[in-house]
C-alpha cells in the first residue's frame, strides 16, 4: 500500500503491448511538491509512462495509484473523479481546434462546476494571463504560433486548479529563451498552485533547474536504473548510461567514482 | 563492374587509385562501399589510402555503426492460405471494434436521453447547418437528375403501349419509397460521413482525443452524439425534399416530352402515392443518416495517427456508409415486401 502522502505512485507497473515488453516492474513514488521528471533516451517509453499515468494505456501488470487509491482498478467514474484533480499538458499542446482559447479553458469549468458563464469568462482569462496570454481569449489555436499554443495548453490544464500536473516534453519545439520562460513559470505555478508535478522531458537544462526528483528508464535493461534529484544523479550516480545522458554523451571518466 | 571482384582471390587486397579524380560526390562512395562489403565477404580487403581524405571519412563514417541484427525488413512471402487467415482474423477484429464503438454510442445515446450526456449545444448547431441547410444544393441536384432518368427510362417504355400517364406513378412512388432516402444517404456519406471521419481522425492525430479523456469528457458524448444526431436530424427533412425534387425531374420529362401536362402529372402522381410510401422513404432516410454518422465517427476514432492514416479513415468511411447503406437498402426490400408495405 501506497503512503497517503504522495500524491501519484506507481508499483510494479509493466508495460507493452501484446507480447512485447517496454519497461518492467517500475516503482516509485512522487512525494508533493516534487518537480519529478520521468528521464531516459528517445523510445523507451517515457511518454507511454505519462499515458499510463493519466489513464490512456492500460499497464499490462502493476498499478498506479492516486494517494490510496488505485487508479488501475478503479472503475470509469471514478477515474474520472480522480482526473479531475490532475491537468495534462500534451506534447503540441493538443488544443480543441475548433474552439478558441478562452473556450478551451472554459470546457472542464463548464463540465465540472456550477459556475455562472460570466465567471467561468473571467477565471479563462485569468488563467490565460498566467501565461502570458491575456488579449488572446478569441484567438483561435490555429491562429497562434506552437509556443503559445504550449501556453495555452498550459492555461487550458490549470483550469480546475490541479493538485497534479503532468507535461510531455514542455520545451520541445521551443526557442531556448520560450523554454526557459516555461521553465519559470513552471515553478512558479509550483510555488504559487503548490501543485505537483510530473514532467516527461530530455531537455537537461531544464532537468537541472526544475527538476527535484526523477527516474532515469534504460532502454538496454528495460527498467528504471536511477530515481533521485537530478543534479545529485548527474555529479554521483554509477550507472554508465546514467552518465552519459545527463552529460550529453561523455562517457564516465574510467576507473569509475 | 563490381561482378570482377566476386573472383577475388582469398585473403588478397585491392587497392583503389584516385590520382585522375577530379570531384566526386555520393555515387562513388556508395559504389566503394558496396565494392568493400563484396571482399569483406571473401575475406579480402578494399585499399582505400590512395582515395581523398574527406572519402576516406565519409566512408568510415557509414561504417561505424554496424547493421542492427534482425533490424532489416525481408519482403516476407506470406503463403496464401496465411493470408486468408490473417484477413478473416483482421475482419472479425474490426467487427469487434465495431460492435464496441456501437454500443457505446448506444450507452452515450442513453445518457444523452436522460439529459446527461455532455456536448455543446452550439456544435450541434453547427452541426446542424452543415448536414442540412449546406447539403440541400447537392441533394436537390442530384435527385432532380435521378427523377428525370427514372423518368426518361419510364417514358421510353411506357409510351410503347400509351401508357405514358404512368410516368407519374413510377417517379412518385420509386422516389418517395426508396430513390430519394437512398441518393440522399449516398450524398451525405460523401459530405459528412468522410468530413466526420477526417475531423476525429485529425483529432485524434492531434492528441485532441486524448485532451478530452484526461479532462474527463467522453469524446463517444461530446463528438460522435452530436454528429449522429444532426445527421437524424436532418435525413428526415432531407428526405423530403428529395422526395420534391425527384418529382420536379419526373416532371421536366413528362411535359417536355410526353406533353402530358403539369396539372396532369401531378394528379396522376397524388393519386398513385400513399402516405405509407412517403413515411417509409422518411423512415428508411433516417436509418440510413444514423448508419452514416455512425460509419463517419467510427472510421474517425479508428484513425491511427499520421496524415496518411487519416486519409485512410475518410475513404473506408465513405466505403463502409456506402456497404451499410446498400445492406439496409437490401434489408428493408424484404421486411416491407415481407409486412407487405
Amino acid at each position: 500500500m501506497p503512503s497517503a502522502s504522495s500524491p501519484v505512485s506507481v508499483q510494479g507497473l509493466t508495460m507493452g503491448f501484446g507480447d512485447f515488453v517496454l519497461m518492467r516492474d517500475l516503482n516509485f513514488e512522487v512525494e508533493r511538491g516534487d518537480i519529478f521528471i520521468i528521464m531516459g533516451g528517445s523510445g523507451c517509453g517515457k511518454s507511454t509512462l505519462l499515458r499510463h499515468l493519466i489513464g490512456l494505456q492500460e499497464p499490462k501488470a502493476g498499478a498506479v495509484f492516486y494517494g490510496e487509491t488505485n487508479f488501475t482498478a478503479a472503475a470509469a467514474r471514478e477515474r474520472t473523479e480522480m482526473l479531475r484533480r490532475t491537468g495534462v499538458l500534451f506534447q503540441s499542446g493538443a488544443l480543441w481546434s475548433s474552439m478558441t482559447l478562452a473556450e478551451n479553458v472554459a470546457v472542464a469549468l463548464e463540465e465540472f462546476t456550477d459556475l455562472p458563464p460570466r465567471e467561468i469568462r473571467e477565471i479563462a482569462s485569468l488563467k490565460l494571463a498566467l501565461v502570458g496570454l491575456k488579449g488572446f481569449e478569441d484567438y483561435y489555436p490555429g491562429e497562434i504560433s506552437g509556443g503559445m499554443q504550449k501556453r495555452a495548453g498550459l492555461a487550458r490544464a490549470m483550469a480546475l486548479d490541479p493538485e497534479i500536473l503532468y507535461f510531455d516534453e514542455p520545451s520541445a519545439g521551443l526557442d531556448p529563451v520560450s523554454s526557459r520562460l516555461l521553465d519559470q513559470l513552471i515553478l512558479e505555478l509550483r510555488d504559487s498552485l503548490g501543485a505537483t508535478i510530473v514532467a516527461v522531458t530530455h531537455e537537461l537544462d531544464s532537468i537541472f533547474t526544475i527538476g527535484t526528483n526523477g527516474i532515469f528508464l534504460d532502454t538496454e535493461t528495460r527498467t528504471m536504473v536511477a530515481q533521485g534529484h537530478p543534479r545529485e544523479l548527474r555529479d554521483h550516480t554509477t550507472h554508465p548510461g546514467v552518465w552519459r545522458f545527463l552529460h550529453r554523451g561523455e562517457d564516465p571518466p574510467k576507473g569509475g567514482r | 563492374m563490381l561482378d570482377h571482384l566476386v573472383g577475388t582471390p582469398a585473403r588478397s587486397t585491392v587497392r583503389v587509385e584516385s590520382a585522375g579524380l577530379g570531384q566526386w560526390d555520393s555515387t562513388l562512395a556508395a559504389f566503394l562501399l558496396r565494392a568493400s562489403a563484396i571482399l569483406r565477404d571473401r575475406e579480402a580487403t578494399l585499399d582505400r589510402s590512395g582515395l581523398p581524405t574527406g572519402l576516406q571519412r565519409l566512408m568510415a563514417l557509414a561504417e561505424a555503426v554496424p547493421e542492427k541484427k534482425g533490424t532489416r525488413r525481408e519482403a516476407a512471402d506470406i503463403p496464401w492460405l496465411d493470408g486468408v487467415g490473417k484477413a478473416t482474423l483482421r475482419g472479425r477484429e474490426q467487427f469487434d471494434s465495431f460492435l464496441t464503438f456501437l454500443g457505446e454510442t448506444v450507452l452515450a445515446f442513453g445518457q444523452a436521453l436522460r439529459g446527461r450526456a455532455r456536448f455543446r449545444a452550439r456544435d450541434l448547431l453547427v452541426l446542424v447547418e452543415q448536414a442540412g441547410f449546406q447539403a440541400l444544393g447537392v441533394v436537390a441536384l442530384i435527385n432532380f437528375l435521378v427523377g428525370l432518368i427514372l423518368a426518361f427510362v419510364a417514358a421510353a417504355q411506357l409510351e410503347q403501349f400509351g401508357a405514358a400517364v404512368y410516368v407519374a406513378n413510377l417517379v412518385a412512388i420509386a422516389m418517395l419509397r426508396d430513390m430519394a432516402a437512398i441518393m440522399t444517404a449516398i450524398v451525405m456519406a460523401g459530405r459528412s460521413g468522410a468530413a466526420y471521419a477526417a475531423a476525429i481522425g485529425t483529432m485524434n492525430a492531434n492528441q485532441e482525443i486524448d485532451a478530452l479523456r484526461t479532462t474527463g469528457i467522453s469524446p463517444i458524448e461530446y463528438l460522435v452524439v452530436p454528429r449522429i444526431t444532426a445527421l437524424v436530424l436532418m435525413m428526415p427533412l432531407l428526405t423530403v425534399f428529395a422526395d420534391i425534387m425527384g418529382v420536379a425531374g419526373g416532371a421536366v420529362v413528362a411535359t417536355g416530352m410526353l406533353d402530358l401536362g403539369l396539372d396532369r402529372y401531378l394528379e396522376q402522381a397524388r393519386s398513385a402515392v400513399a402516405v405509407k410510401h412517403l413515411l417509409g422513404g422518411v423512415f428508411k432516410g433516417t436509418v440510413y443518416g444514423a448508419l452514416v454518422g455512425i460509419a463517419g465517427c467510427w472510421r474517425g476514432m479508428q484513425s491511427g495517427r499520421t496524415a496518411a492514416a487519416v486519409g485512410e479513415a475518410t475513404t473506408s468511411a465513405v466505403v463502409t456508409s456506402l456497404i451499410l447503406i446498400i445492406g439496409a437498402a437490401g434489408l428493408f426490400a424484404v421486411v416491407f415486401y415481407a409486412l407487405g408495405l
